[in-house]
């Protein structure tokens, strides 16, 4: 059996093209399910489809025809480097952002929603436990990427647990209401949206309870200084984030005892270091990432030698049962202890003979010459021919 | 048979800290080494109390050299409760080189050995000794998580760009942890205390300079509560937290030779 892979990605095909093969699942299954064997991975950064056939061509030919549109941007991979391919695409390590968490979330929608024989199956499993092993053993997907999840992960840095702590939001910007998502997304609650019409002293009670603030207001001053931050909070722990340029807060609230203010530019700064760690975790991520797609390469390999010696161990199993049945005669004189004492006997004699090539076997198919020590065997001892 | 238990709790509390230490630079691998070292570490120091328990008729841990010992098993298991969880691994920077220290001192005194028979009767011995120390191993941690705090704090007042790169507990957690431990442990230094001096007044003995320390200890470390109970949180509360460790320094190294016959 072949694996073969055919799609495109946020790398070789721009946001316009890709969407004209963005499958939903019902679509995805239908695709799976008219190629074969084949899993349909459709994403909003890719759309590739994984076939299992046992002619690679004929299986390519029939991918690219559903992804005809985008021709000249598809790649094409097969067996070793298909495999890779999708291990690195489960652990994030493809992903626009690297080590974006969404993308194994997908990979196993879009196995559950394939028709995948078992060289695919293994393969999508092989690549969910390897995307799983990067998040456990890297850092790669733990710090935010954007300044809204990084708002939220320094909220969650004061404190903690985030369920029903209060948000206050000053102003309705685009990055504010995503800030806001995320919050909430942790658990946190939104107690009060503020606006221009917002009462000033609705704004100052609000403060008395909450936790964090976000404003991102066009006003051209502060609309909010830190004697009033003081007065409001009444000794409360508070975060805020100030989104808006020109600033919304006072600066000097940040030296307040228990206020912690961050402005745009601390916020992307922070960003841009946990993208820098990402990729620092990414080389790891990647080692790992091999060593996995080498074991299921091993695996794989082992598929063309375990035919082959089976039918070896078959066969010295019938020769060594023909060669007792021919001495039965003389085994007929032997009492029962006596018989199993040769059967026992013959039968370590043939598995001391078979070990060593069973396990030359096995590790040549592991180096890639398993294709050859089976035709290898298979001709010297006559296997699969009908007379010997 | 104890001082062979010695070697490899000290080696594997040694190997915690170094790989701590490792994984402040380099999160993963040997912040989960340090993790097992801390485990298996006190598991030997657990075996190694249990020799000194099983040879002795008495309560092992009268001297000043082996309550140390007893000590640092309880700061470790107390330790191991939550601060194997990767937040609280920075948490091992602060415990794991002290608890390496004390046991190295702890041996020095003779504390890791076979005990000496003790003048003072067991059940004293275990509520006195016993409570003090479970107080003490309880400060420590407390005054840990506050220095945790303090460090934390001041990364989020500097505005680190690396701050979301290191995992650490977060304000409020460590704030209420510390808390927390200390509200159990103050009473159990309460009881010890209580005990002490009750079989002091009992048998006509005078105040040395460790029972004055240690209630200054108290003093302070009921303080304690007393400011939170007041408002005071964060930053002010770490601070008198550290100020009480001093003197649980004081009070188990500096003056033991006033107190332990």
């Amino acid at each position: 059996m072949r694996l073969v892979l055919v799609g495109t990605s946020h790398h070789h095909a721009p946001v316009e093209l890709r969407e004209r093969v963005a499958f939903d699942r019902d679509a995805s299954r239908a695709i799976a399910e008219q190629l074969g064997s084949a899993v349909c991975l459709s994403t909003c950064n890719r759309t590739e489809l994984y076939v299992e056939a046992e002619d690679a061509d004929e299986a390519e030919r029939l991918a690219v025809e559903v992804l005809d549109e985008l021709e000249p941007t598809l790649y094409r991979l097969r067996d070793h480097a298909a495999a890779l391919h999708l291990f690195r695409v489960a652990a994030g390590l493809d992903s626009l952002v690297p080590g974006e968490g969404e993308i194994l979330g997908q990979v196993r929608a879009a196995h559950d929603a394939g028709t995948p024989g078992p060289l695919l199956d293994r393969v999508f499993r092989h690549a969910l436990h390897a995307g799983r092993k990067v998040r456990a053993q890297t850092a790669i997907g733990e710090s935010p990427a954007s300044v809204s999840s990084a708002a939220a992960a320094l909220a969650e840095q004061v404190f903690g647990d985030l369920a029903g702590c209060r948000v206050v939001l000053v102003g309705a910007g685009k990055v504010s209401g995503q800030a806001a998502r995320n919050l909430r997304s942790r658990g946190a609650v939104v107690a009060l949206a503020a606006n221009s019409k917002t009462d000033r002293g609705q704004l100052e009670a609000e403060l008395a309870h909450a936790d964090v603030v976000v404003s991102s207001t066009s006003a051209p001053g502060y609309v909010l200084d830190a004697p009033t931050v003081e007065r409001a909070r009444r000794g409360r722990r508070l975060l805020l984030i100030d989104l808006a340029v020109p600033r919304d807060l006072d600066p000097a609230i940040h030296e307040l005892d228990g206020c912690y203010l961050y402005d745009i530019d601390d916020l992307q700064a922070i960003v841009a270091e946990t993208l820098a760690g990402r990729r620092n975790e990414a080389e790891r991520a990647e080692a790992i990432v091999s060593a996995e797609a080498e074991k299921f390469h091993e695996w794989q390999a082992s598929l063309e030698i375990v035919p082959a010696i089976a039918s070896l161990r078959a066969l010295a199993e019938e020769i060594r049962e023909q060669e007792l049945a021919k001495a039965e005669g003389m085994l007929g004189r032997l009492d029962e202890s006596q018989r199993r004492a040769v059967e026992s006997i013959t039968a370590q004699i043939v598995n001391k003979l078979l070990h060593l090539p069973t396990v030359r076997l096995k590790q040549a198919a592991a180096a890639a010459d398993g294709v050859i020590y089976a035709d290898a065997v298979r001709h010297l001892f006559g296997l699969g021919e009908d007379e010997r | 048979m104890a001082e062979i238990l010695f070697w490899p709790a000290l080696l594997l509390y040694g190997e915690a800290a170094v790989g701590y230490l490792g994984d402040a630079r380099h999160p993963g691998a040997a912040g989960r080494a340090a993790t097992w070292g801390v485990r298996l570490g006190w598991l030997v120091q657990t075996a190694l109390l249990g020799v000194q328990a099983s040879r002795d008729d008495g309560f092992p841990w009268g001297t000043w050299a082996a309550s140390l010992n007893l000590f640092v098993w309880l700061v470790v298991g107390a330790y191991l409760i939550w601060g194997c969880r990767r937040p609280y691994r920075l948490l091992g920077l602060v415990v794991m080189p002290l608890a390496a220290t004390l046991l190295v001192v702890a041996r020095a005194g003779g504390g890791t050995g076979a005990a000496g028979r003790s003048h003072y009767s067991n059940l004293f011995l275990v509520l006195h000794v016993g409570l003090v120390l479970v107080a003490f191993a309880g400060f420590t941690l407390a005054a840990s998580l506050s220095a945790l705090y303090l460090w934390q704090e001041r990364r989020l007042k500097r505005r680190e760009a690396t701050i979301l790169r290191r995992p650490a507990p977060s304000l409020a957690v460590l704030d209420r942890l510390a808390s927390r431990t200390v509200l159990v442990s103050v009473p159990a230094l309460t009881l010890g205390i209580a005990v002490g001096i009750a079989r002091l007044v009992s048998r006509h003995d005078h105040v040395d300079a460790l029972v004055v320390a240690t209630l200054v200890t108290w003093v302070v470390w009921t303080g304690y509560l007393g400011v939170r109970a007041a408002g005071w949180s964060g930053r002010r509360a770490a601070y008198v937290a550290l100020a009480g460790f001093v003197l649980v320094i004081v009070v188990r190294l500096a003056l033991p030779a006033t107190h332990f016959g």
